[in-house]
């Protein structure tokens, strides 16, 4: 049973809180597709999302799973808070606690910011993305997806590819579905795989049409177009036709896998718009689960706090 | 805790149900229109026995369904440190039907309250109707049961213990006392 | 001052005991303890206690001028007195930085103002660090300057570093190079491997110090010049300089406690305090480094006793600053891990902690006998103790070994026949 205060990684999960995250979401869900889209459990609560980064769909995630549980969502934009005036992440921390936030969401560039907001506030703390180190609630979403979809997770494989290297959603999927007995392939150019790999309970393919093969689930990974300034590939054109999800390797898909994106994608690199249209893609169902998964934490990690 | 009184055997369980059963059926004017929604925890298989009696009877498939209310409560943090949802599961529109909620004891109207919000979250019913094994008073909000098993007057430092066989093993109501 | 300490043991004599007698700034004399009594002298009763010539760090940053509220000299060299040392060789990154001669006497005749250490100034390789134009080696070293480095902002032209080792020769200077190529880091902040992977921190490669390392060493082969080589952290590091001594290169080199005493393991909770440059490395790194040190291929342990502000460090893992307080936990942390756990004599960690630093710098050797300066550490190495920075004397209070249990607390220093440390236990005797 889940009893923390904080969600800041999957690495710090046991299986067991897993799956009660992920059954408490299936009864969200049910809300999420209710005549009134809104339980009052959260009433008295106030969810603040602290985003130091960019971001869509997770801050637009989380602030309506906060309003379906009738919670108060205020956003801090960083680009117009007190942080441009050099203010710590421990002051704002201070400060939000101040203001009374039951719950924090935060994202941040540094791996680890998560952590140290959280040995110094009150307040719940939800990882919503730190730098390269995890990205909790979308391998949630993407673990609720495979489960909806397969039944469980146990005995999948699942073929992660892309970034791997700088990407946390890669991070928390392989530590999430490993716990939970699925079997975990990656597949990128060397300069983007990261060092220690095999030590991750990961096994590389060798290439694309090898993940593709013998996977239940292919996921992709956003690859961000920086990257080639800093020479970690030659070109787009080469990234697309050696580590994309091309129109030609569909034929390899398995009928039943998933193909899946933490979004947002890159049509043309990383994935191709014929195979975002295959019945077989799940994308948009992710963004649904996801609001589903983040109301189950918002439950469960404020089921301690007293009023 | 001590005991202090057997108040219903498990006979008298089911006589109560039947008669329960008996006037929904009178009151509604049959059953069409009307479906079950049974409270967790007890009030699940209070609400299948008085579908089955429905069946018995007068041979109507009357739906029952299963209402979570944990999302809905009021006195939450006061129940317990970690409530767990266990869910909803009503798998029938309840619009423009007769709603009969099932519990088994009626205390401070809180439980029912939530019932309520959450039933009408999931549409606009006709009417929604309220049967409990258990009336043991010290009401909190305006509510009152339509139909009622047993009106037992209590003390507060008093536990009604409504037991059911598919959850507890056996099918009894006791008293007893806090100490 | 005359002192007398009775009964303690000699780093390298074995377990008899001696008393040692000290009158001015020199040892007079280390005689068979017999019990007698010296009236007129200072009795520090130092049964159970090792005697060690005070200890030598090559290599620290004392703040001042510029960062006093980092640290200064006079809290600096108060810790390092607490940490045994009565010298220590400061890096040259203060504020302005020790690029002339003005701040070298400045930092000398501070550090004589308090008399707890010897304090030697580390020059500037480049003006303002800034790896275009070399310092006035000439000026600097006549200021006191007792070597030359950029430290954390290492020399990144070859062409700069070889003028700087062949200039370094005409005036007997000798250059200290912290080997990093900032390209190859690129703004990393764990070592790279599975550790920073799961922590989810950019990794810098342990290349990024091996080709600067070997750059350096084939540098000062081609020229024939002297080269000390700061904190070295890695295997590859420890192989291409054990290569270099065979082949007759004029190179020595440093680690630090950190690189045998912890691991990269240590930044997995984000614990800022184990933020260091070079970063703390794997298993791998921590057993070569001994095993350099056990061949002699590590010359000296120096402290890179790098203070920082509370707010320094109480920040997101990446945007900390990096460093270790490292001169109160030197010695304790060297003994503990390397002669407690049976890998060297404690009279080569007396070499690698005063004798040899001393001799890379050129300076007088440090020796426990007669007529030598008085620079003493005794130390008890019998019972152990939890370090707590909350007691740390420096003014920086980061360090990853908080809580550790270790052996070798300094219960007394003398510098130059001066007590300038004595512990609570000390006190009493």
């Amino acid at each position: 049973m889940l009893k923390r205060k904080d969600l800041l990684g999957i690495k710090e999960l046991e299986r067991g809180e897993i799956e009660e995250i992920l059954n408490t979401a299936v009864e969200m869900k049910k809300i999420l597709k209710q005549n009134v889209k809104k339980v009052p459990h959260l009433q008295n609560k106030s969810v603040v999302i602290l985003f130091h980064e960019n971001s869509t769909r997770t801050r637009m995630s989380f602030e309506l799973a906060a309003k379906f549980m009738s919670a108060s969502a205020s956003n801090i934009s960083i680009a117009t808070s007190s942080v441009q005036k050099g203010e710590t992440l421990i002051d704002t921390g201070k400060t939000l606690d101040a203001l009374m936030t039951d719950i924090i969401v935060i994202r941040h560039s540094a791996a680890g910011a998560p952590h140290l907001l959280a040995r110094h506030v009150r307040a719940g703390v939800i990882n919503a993305g730190d730098g390269m180190n995890e990205h909790p609630t979308q391998a949630l979403l993407d673990m609720f997806t495979m489960r909806e979809r397969f039944g469980q997770i146990e005995g999948l494989t699942v073929g992660i590819y892309g970034d791997i290297l700088h990407s946390r959603v890669a991070r928390s999927n392989i530590y999430g579905l490993n716990k939970m007995g699925a079997k975990v392939k990656v597949f990128g150019p060397e300069t983007l795989l990261p060092s220690g790999l095999e030590r991750l309970g990961v096994k590389k393919a060798g290439s694309m049409e090898e993940l593709i093969e013998g996977s239940d689930v292919v996921m992709g990974l956003r690859i961000q177009l920086e990257r080639q300034k800093k020479g970690l590939f030659p070109s787009i054109r080469e990234y697309a036709r050696y580590y994309g999800f091309t129109p030609e390797r569909t034929r390899l898909l398995k009928k039943q896998a998933l193909v899946m994106h933490p979004g947002p994608v890159n049509r043309g690199v990383e994935i191709t718009t014929p195979v975002l249209e295959l019945s077989q893609s799940v994308i948009n169902e992710q963004v649904t689960n996801g609001v589903a998964v983040r109301m189950a934490l918002l439950f469960l990690l404020t089921r301690g706090i007293r009023p | 805790m001590n005991f202090k009184a057997k108040i219903f055997s498990e006979d008298e369980v089911k006589r109560a149900i039947a008669r329960i059963s008996h006037q929904i059926l009178e009151h509604n004017k049959g059953a069409e229109d009307t479906v079950l929604v049974g409270i967790r925890t007890r009030g699940v298989p209070l609400a299948k026995m008085i579908a089955q009696n429905l069946r018995r009877f007068e041979n109507l498939d009357v739906p029952a369904g299963i209402l979570d209310i944990t999302l809905y409560r009021d006195d939450l943090s006061l129940k317990s440190e970690h409530p767990v949802i266990n869910g909803s599961d009503i798998p029938f529109n309840i619009e423009g039907k007769n709603v009969i909620l099932v519990d088994d004891v009626l205390f401070t109207g809180r439980t029912v309250r939530a019932a309520i919000d959450a039933i009408m979250d999931l549409g606009r019913p006709k009417t929604i109707q309220l049967a409990v094994l258990i009336d043991r008073g010290h009401r909190e909000l305006p509510i009152r049961a339509d139909y009622i098993g047993k009106n037992l007057p209590t003390s507060r430092n008093e536990i009604v213990s409504v037991k059911v066989a598919e959850i507890d093993g056996d099918t009894g109501v006791d008293l007893y006392t806090l100490l | 001052m005359r002192i007398a300490i009775k009964g303690c043991k000699i780093f390298d004599r074995g377990d008899s005991k001696f008393d040692i007698i000290i009158e001015e700034d020199r040892i007079k004399q280390i005689l068979p303890s017999v019990g007698a009594n010296y009236s007129g002298f200072t009795e520090i009763e130092a049964g159970g206690l090792v005697a060690l010539p005070g200890l030598f760090d090559i290599h620290c940053h004392l703040r001042e001028p510029g960062y006093e509220y980092k640290e200064g000299i006079e809290s600096g060299t108060k810790a390092a007195a607490r940490g045994g040392f009565t010298s220590v060789a400061c890096m040259s990154n203060t504020m302005p930085p020790a690029d002339t001669a003005s701040v070298i006497r400045y930092i000398i005749e501070r550090a004589g103002q308090y008399g707890y250490c010897k304090v030697y100034p580390i020059a500037c390789i480049t003006k303002g660090q800034k790896g275009e134009e070399l310092a006035e080696f000439g000026d600097l070293k006549e200021a006191g300057a007792v070597a030359f480095s950029d430290d954390g902002l290492p020399v990144e032209n070859p062409l700069i570093m070889r003028n700087a080792l062949l200039y370094a020769k005409s005036h007997g200077a000798l250059i200290i190079s912290h080997c990093e190529d900032k390209r190859l880091s690129d703004d990393g902040c764990a070592n790279e491997g599975y550790n920073a992977t799961i922590a989810g921190i950019k990794g810098i490669p342990a290349a990024a110090e091996e080709v600067m390392v070997a750059r350096d060493v084939i540098l000062a082969a081609s020229l024939n010049a002297r080269l000390h080589i700061a904190h070295v952290s890695t295997k590859g590091s420890v192989e291409i300089i054990r290569q270099a001594k065979k082949n007759g290169v004029k190179v020595t080199c440093e680690t630090c406690p950190h690189y045998f005493a912890a691991d990269d393991s240590l930044i997995l909770d984000y614990n800022a305090n184990a933020k260091v440059n070079p970063p703390l490395r794997g298993r791998e790194d921590v057993e070569a480094v001994i095993e350099g040190i056990k061949d002699g291929t590590i010359d000296a342990i120096a402290t890179d006793h790098a203070p920082h502000h509370v707010d320094d460090k109480n920040v997101e893992f990446c945007n900390a600053a990096n460093g270790i307080s490292g001169l109160e936990t030197a010695l304790s942390l060297s003994y503990t891990h390397l002669v407690k756990a049976g890998h060297i004599a404690l009279s080569r960690l007396a070499q690698l902690m005063s004798a040899a630093p001393a001799r890379i710098l050129g300076l007088e050797p440090r020796e426990l006998s007669d007529g030598r300066r008085a620079d003493i550490a005794l130390v008890d190495f019998e019972s152990s103790f939890v370090i707590d920075s909350s007691q740390f004397l420096s003014k920086g209070k980061n360090t990853p070994f908080n809580g550790q249990k270790v052996y070798g607390a300094v219960a007394c220093t003398i510098n130059e026949g001066r007590i300038v440390y004595q512990d609570i236990m000390c006190q009493g005797r």
